[in-house]
């Protein structure tokens, strides 16, 4: 088991330097380069050169990439120049981080909870009109264009119906006390209970539109498990033992039937990530996702590396910890 | 112990033959050599079983055509793809106006009415230059489907490049290939998207394709190396290195076609995830800017500045988008039913 996990550790070692390697090449080749990134397309050669100059630029491209190293692993990344400009992009990340995690937590837990219930009752009644819709249902989930649906949902629920508020994570006339920065969290350790409901109101929309596409390939994924798992010798045996249908669906079928689950929800948070992008823009969430879609429109590439770097090494991570799981839950995983 | 010449012990020999052609998805072509097993079995020799996997190879198709034609949902897809594909070829003529031209642009009015509506001749209005929105939905479709298409080709063509380097070579080759796919697979996909459509000088229709086709290529490279080396230790490939056939003749010739088959599941797929990444591209403002040839995502984003006072903008590009994409996914649902062992008993 310590084998399995220290090779994993090596492996996402090795995947961390490529990416930097690639995150730095990429910085090089953007259009204009960093230099007109900072001074604009019309200023003087000598100002250009002395920029040049003052960044490491004149120097040969493995001792730049040595230096981009050793300022990334410090977290010095500049400061940003189109979200907010002058703050540290580190910092901006830090402080952005917490919004975006609280999102796409609902959403992963709205998929979940709604995803592996349904995917088993589909699979239970296979073929009947409710696996039948279920089943198209989620396909048309999955071909919604994200902030489509975002847009759809924010206008009906929240400017023609207004159930839900319109966009934001908080009301900000509530001035409620920050304590870490989840805003549910905090409403609920502060006993502040009416910014928490507030806060959890604000969540609903963005995080329903976030996790159409989790919930789609949860949903499809169990049923798909359950159908194979429902064939098997081991829950014929069961069956013919004599064991009530309960023990059976929770002990032989579901247990088996979700450990691909777990691994298709690691891999959704790359999925939430790309999703975040689209919905905090529309519902102006004030999280990563939206910093990296403004970063793209004003080409605000200090904010960019960062949230680049650290969005694929939260995957890779979480990927790691989803694959010890399996581990620990599987003992045929470990051997391979 | 049965004597392996007498008519019992073939039949055993078939029987085996059956059951591991059923195993490796080969059940609709042994069911039918089933029925009329019972004379033939006294004359089956040799050469004759090797006949019968040989015929059993080609009923995998035939087999997976047949389940597929009485297949509602992929009928229901295959029509939509069709229409559309239709649509696209001749939505020149189909069209009622020109895309392109500003017909309504008198209507248009930036403080009160800066969308003109449906009237006579425009069923569904104008877009804010005055251009017929029905028009340009139509006309729309081909860029769409260029888009679709060339994102899935071009991504094909570099996931395959990359899948069949590092399947056909196993050792330094294989893991420098596949840590580099394993990078592009953790950077999530439409950031990946935007990145590369980021390093443009000035965005097109076909950086925009690009960065999309970037996106793929991870994914169809992992699924061939994964097909291609489970190819690498069967029997035929065994049996061609054995007979000293070159290793390019075995990788082009018998391990390539025998993978292909997830790929092209993953290519159709692929087709309708593109129509949806352009357009998400496009909202982000990295899609095309030259909007005189419509397309679909690109009318979705630039829907976006009018979305809350006039919804119908994005609502019908977004429905001509969810539609495609769930005839191109439909589609491919069932194809990798029809094509999948396990669920074709």
């Amino acid at each position: 088991m310590l084998r399995f996990i220290l090779r994993r550790l090596l492996q996402m070692v090795g995947v961390v330097f490529v990416l930097s390697l690639l995150v730095f090449l990429w910085l090089r080749s953007l259009p204009g380069g960093t230099v007109s990134a900072i001074l604009g397309e019309k200023a003087t050669p000598a100002r250009r050169a002395a920029l040049e100059k003052a960044l490491g630029l004149d120097q040969p491209l493995y001792v730049q990439y040595w230096e981009f190293l050793k300022r990334a692993v410090k977290g010095q990344f500049g400061s940003s120049t189109g979200v907010l400009p002058g703050v540290d992009a580190m910092q901006l990340f830090l402080q952005r981080f917490p919004a975006t995690v609280e999102l796409s937590a609902f959403a992963i837990i709205v998929a979940i909870a709604l995803g592996i219930p349904l995917g088993y009752m589909a699979a239970r009644r296979r073929a009947s009109w409710f696996d039948n819709t279920s089943v198209v249902g989620s396909l048309i989930g999955v071909a919604v264009p994200v902030f489509f649906l975002a847009f759809m949902l924010k206008y009906f629920f929240a400017i023609k119906l207004h159930w839900l508020p319109v966009s934001g994570r908080q009301d900000p006339s509530l001035d409620a006390t920050r304590v870490t920065g989840f805003f549910v969290l905090d409403g609920l350790l502060t006993r502040e209970w009416d910014s928490a409901w507030d806060a959890v109101k604000h969540l609903i929309l963005p995080a329903l539109a976030l996790a159409t596409i989790p919930f789609a390939v949860i949903f499809r994924i169990t049923r798909a498990s359950v159908l194979e798992v429902l064939d098997e010798d081991y829950v014929r045996t069961a069956e013919s033992k004599g064991l009530t249908s309960r023990v059976i669906r929770g002990r032989h079928v579901l247990r088996n039937a979700l450990l691909p689950v777990v691994t298709t929800i690691g891999l959704q948070t790359g999925g939430l990530l790309v999703g975040a992008v689209l919905t905090e823009r529309v519902f102006s969430w004030g999280g990563l996702g939206e910093a990296v879609a403004i970063g793209f429109e004003r080409r605000d590439y200090a904010v960019l590396q960062v949230c680049i770097l650290m969005a694929a090494i939260t995957f890779v991570v979480i990927n790691l910890l989803v694959d010890i799981a399996y581990a620990v839950i599987d003992p045929r995983v470990r051997t391979r | 112990m049965p004597n392996p010449l007498s008519p019992s012990g073939r039949k055993q020999r078939i029987d085996d033959l059956a059951a591991t052609a059923g195993a490796s998805g080969r059940s609709g072509g042994s069911d039918e050599s089933g029925g009329s097993g019972g004379l033939a079995v006294d004359e089956v020799t040799v050469e004759d079983a090797g006949r019968v996997e040989e015929s059993a190879g080609v009923s995998l198709i035939v087999s997976a055509w047949r389940r597929l034609r009485r297949n509602p949902v992929f009928l229901l897809g295959l029509t939509i793809t069709a229409l559309f594909v239709l649509m696209a070829v001749f939505a020149p003529l189909v069209a009622p106006h020109d895309p392109a031209a500003g017909l309504l642009l008198d209507k248009v009015r930036p403080q009160s009415n800066p969308v003109p509506g449906p009237e006579p001749g425009f069923p569904l209005g104008a877009d804010p230059v005055g251009r017929d929105y029905l028009s340009r939905l139509i006309v729309g479709s081909r860029q769409t489907l260029v888009v679709g298409v060339c994102a899935t080709i071009f991504g094909l063509l570099g996931g395959l490049t990359l899948g069949v380097l590092s399947g056909a070579f196993s050792g330094w080759v294989d893991s420098l290939v596949m840590r580099v796919v394993d990078v592009m697979l953790s950077i999530p996909s439409l950031l990946l998207a935007v990145s590369i459509a980021a390093l443009a000088q000035s965005p097109s229709q076909w950086t925009l394709i690009i960065a999309i086709a970037t996106v793929q290529v991870p994914v169809f490279a992992r699924l061939l190396r994964g097909s291609m080396l489970a190819q690498r230790s069967t029997d035929h490939v065994l049996a061609a290195r054995a007979l000293g056939v070159k290793r390019s003749a075995i990788v082009f010739r018998h391990m390539l076609p025998n993978s292909l088959g997830p790929v092209i599941v993953q290519a159709t797929l692929v087709v309708a995830s593109s129509i949806i990444d352009a357009a998400g591209l496009s909202f982000l403002g990295l899609g095309n800017p030259d909007d005189r040839q419509p397309e679909w995502g690109q009318m979705l984003g630039q829907a976006q500045d009018h979305i809350y006072d006039n919804p119908a903008l994005a609502v019908w590009p977004a429905l001509c988008i969810i539609v495609v994409a769930l005839g191109f996914t439909l589609m491919g649902e069932s194809l990798r039913e029809a094509l999948d062992p396990k669920t074709r008993r």
